[in-house]
């Protein structure tokens, strides 16, 4: 039996249980020791269910013995704890949600069920996806793998880590303004955001709704394009979900991007940390030796992004937040008081420091005086930006910029200003107002840390970005970096 | 439109319209940072967007529609099994009315 199954890829797992060298079982179990090894450091996860997840690799082992088996049958992997999972807690790293266990699976869970992947537990993130560093779970901080004083980035964070440090093969996050690739490129590994629509959000605990998607934190391309395969189609129960049949993503990983047309929007590029700029130089000049053309272009509304952003997701989210009552689930205050006086201390407890801050924000941007001023004002201006998409895209297939304009920053540093932590998503908001996908690759090392690189597409364009990441991932070595733990 | 700094009186407002509660920390707190937060929307001010339509959803699917079929529910227990309090099959509240 290989040593350090932790370290596998989904392909290379499947490949080793297809043909019985290893049992799901013991490839569970690895990845088990392995978290009992390094958890205590990292803290990716919420919650841990081993014994669930034993027997999950037990009926994959029986599956694949069967000769019914799938790229992901008998993988361990991680779900962000905003996945419903049936009968196991999903708490969105909130007091509000502590205690709750949801009633069904997502949609997600089901397909991943169906597909006989082993779900190892649920990953720790920032409370209710609000945060940019995993600082704002109420439970506890993860840390970054390469270097355990600084961040995962958020707020996918748990996912991310567990990833990069061997407690999963695979994990699924959720991306609303950046929450899968910012924490992909901040621990050294691929993160996608599907084009809005793409993956059903049933069962996803709601943030802000126009904005919020699923995707894969994989260890390289090739498996990035294997969990799409798993969870990407319409579904009847998520009425943004778009009625595209199946596809198999890794028909794209062809290795040829010659011809390929790469924009290079300089708006990105503006005050990143200079050494973020010259990795992604010469990640570019490597795109360019392998056939594409590389040009700069300019895509001026890229600086009202985080404005726009910061009005609508704040919006959406005080509307989704208000079930928050204390009345048919979650945290609920029984102190003496009115009804009314409830509901507020239940909200007060519940929540934390930032969930109240965009609650606030929202309800201050929606509410009457300032409605049109400020939550009209931004869909107007989010339809020039995703106009300058499109535009942008008649003239390349895709667009190149850095995932985050630093590497990982230091734990806490960032914590006591909401508006610098804001900017550390200014590079993958965009995206998310658009709707359209994009991917983070690992494009080399700052200082020991990652650096990602982000591909972006066109609406449902995920095979061409998955193919210039699998290009420029067969020319370098980056996304086989493993941090020491 | 210019951005006047929020008052306590204005973030406690906010908090009311919400029913969130907020210690009066909380409430200090919130209104310097929400005002800077806020400082920053400004910057849209710049952009003309005469004649353009907003946009809600980036996929533009319309009239999503679903045979009109009896499905079966989520289990009764199942849900209440999360009730903070219950009564029979009931949730349990405070008096609405005095």
């Amino acid at each position: 039996m290989p040593s350090n199954l932790h370290n596998l890829t989904i392909h290379e797992a499947s490949e080793l249980l297809a043909s019985r060298q290893i049992s799901s079982q013991e490839l569970t179990q690895a990845v088990l020791d392995r978290i009992e090894h390094v958890e205590p450091r990292v803290k990716s996860y919420v919650t841990i269910t081993g014994d669930l997840a034993l027997q999950q690799a037990q009926k994959a082992d029986t599956a694949i013995a069967k000769g019914e088996t799938t790229a992901l049958a008998g993988v361990p992997m991680q779900l962000k704890d905003n996945m419903c999972t049936l009968g196991v807690p999903t708490t969105c790293s909130s007091r509000m949600l502590e205690n709750f266990v949801p009633p069904y699976n997502a949609t997600v869970v089901e397909k991943l069920n169906a597909a006989s992947t082993v779900v190892i537990g649920k990953g720790n993130m920032d409370e209710f996806a609000m945060g940019s560093s995993t600082e704002n779970s109420a439970f506890f901080p993860t840390h970054n793998p390469w270097d355990l004083k600084r961040v995962p980035g958020g707020s996918s964070g748990g996912p991310a880590a567990a990833v990069a440090a061997g407690e999963c093969l695979y994990a699924l996050g959720s991306d609303t303004g950046g929450s899968i690739r910012q924490p992909a490129s901040l621990c050294g590994i691929v993160g996608m955001k599907p084009t809005y629509g793409l993956v059903s959000r049933y069962g996803l605990v709601a943030f802000a709704s126009s904005l919020d998607q699923i995707g894969p934190l994989t260890k390289d391309v090739t498996d990035s394009a294997l969990v799409l395969n798993a969870i990407a189609g319409h579904d009847p129960r998520d009425s943004t979900s778009i009625p595209q049949a199946a596809k198999d993503y890794t028909k794209a990983l062809t290795g040829n991007i010659r011809g390929l047309k790469i924009g290079v929007p300089k708006e990105y590029y503006e005050g990143i940390d200079p050494k973020v700029a010259q990795t992604m130089r010469i990640a570019l000049e490597k795109l360019e030796a392998l056939g594409a053309s590389v040009e700069e272009t300019s895509l001026p509304h890229t600086k009202y992004a985080l404005a726009v952003y910061y009005i609508l997701a704040p919006s959406e989210a005080s509307a989704n937040l208000a079930r928050y009552d204390g009345v048919k689930y979650g945290y609920s205050s029984q102190e003496d008081g009115s009804i009314w006086e409830a509901m507020e201390k239940t909200k007060q407890h519940g929540f934390g420091p930032e969930v109240k801050r965009r609650i606030m924000l929202g309800t201050y941007a929606l509410s009457a005086g300032y409605y049109d001023a400020y939550y009209i004002k931004a869909q107007k201006v989010r339809t020039l930006i995703s106009r300058e998409f499109q535009e942008s895209f008649q003239k390349y297939d895709v667009l190149i910029t850095p995932t985050s304009p630093s590497t990982a920053f230091n734990l806490g540093a960032k914590m006591d200003d909401p508006v610098q932590m804001y900017l550390s998503d200014v590079c993958t908001i965009p995206i998310n107002i658009a709707g359209i996908p994009a991917i983070s690759l690992p494009a080399g090392l700052v200082g020991g840390l990652p650096v990602g690189m982000q591909v972006i597409g066109k609406p449902l364009a995920e095979e061409t970005i998955l193919r210039v990441g699998y290009a420029y991932e067969q020319a370098t070595e980056w996304h086989k970096m493993r941090p020491e733990l | 439109m210019t951005s006047p700094r929020l008052s306590q009186d204005e973030v406690q407002h906010i908090a009311l319209i919400y029913r969130l509660g907020l210690s009066r920390e909380e409430i200090e707190n919130l209104r310097s940072q929400l005002s800077d937060i806020i400082e920053n929307f400004q910057v849209l001010e710049q952009v003309d967007t005469t004649d353009i339509p907003p946009t809600g959803h980036s996929v533009t699917l319309e009239n999503v529609m679903r045979p009109d079929k009896a499905d079966s529910p989520l289990p009764k227990e199942d849900i209440l099994a999360n009730a903070p309090r219950r009564e029979g099959d009931y949730f349990r509240v405070k008096a609405v009315l005095d």
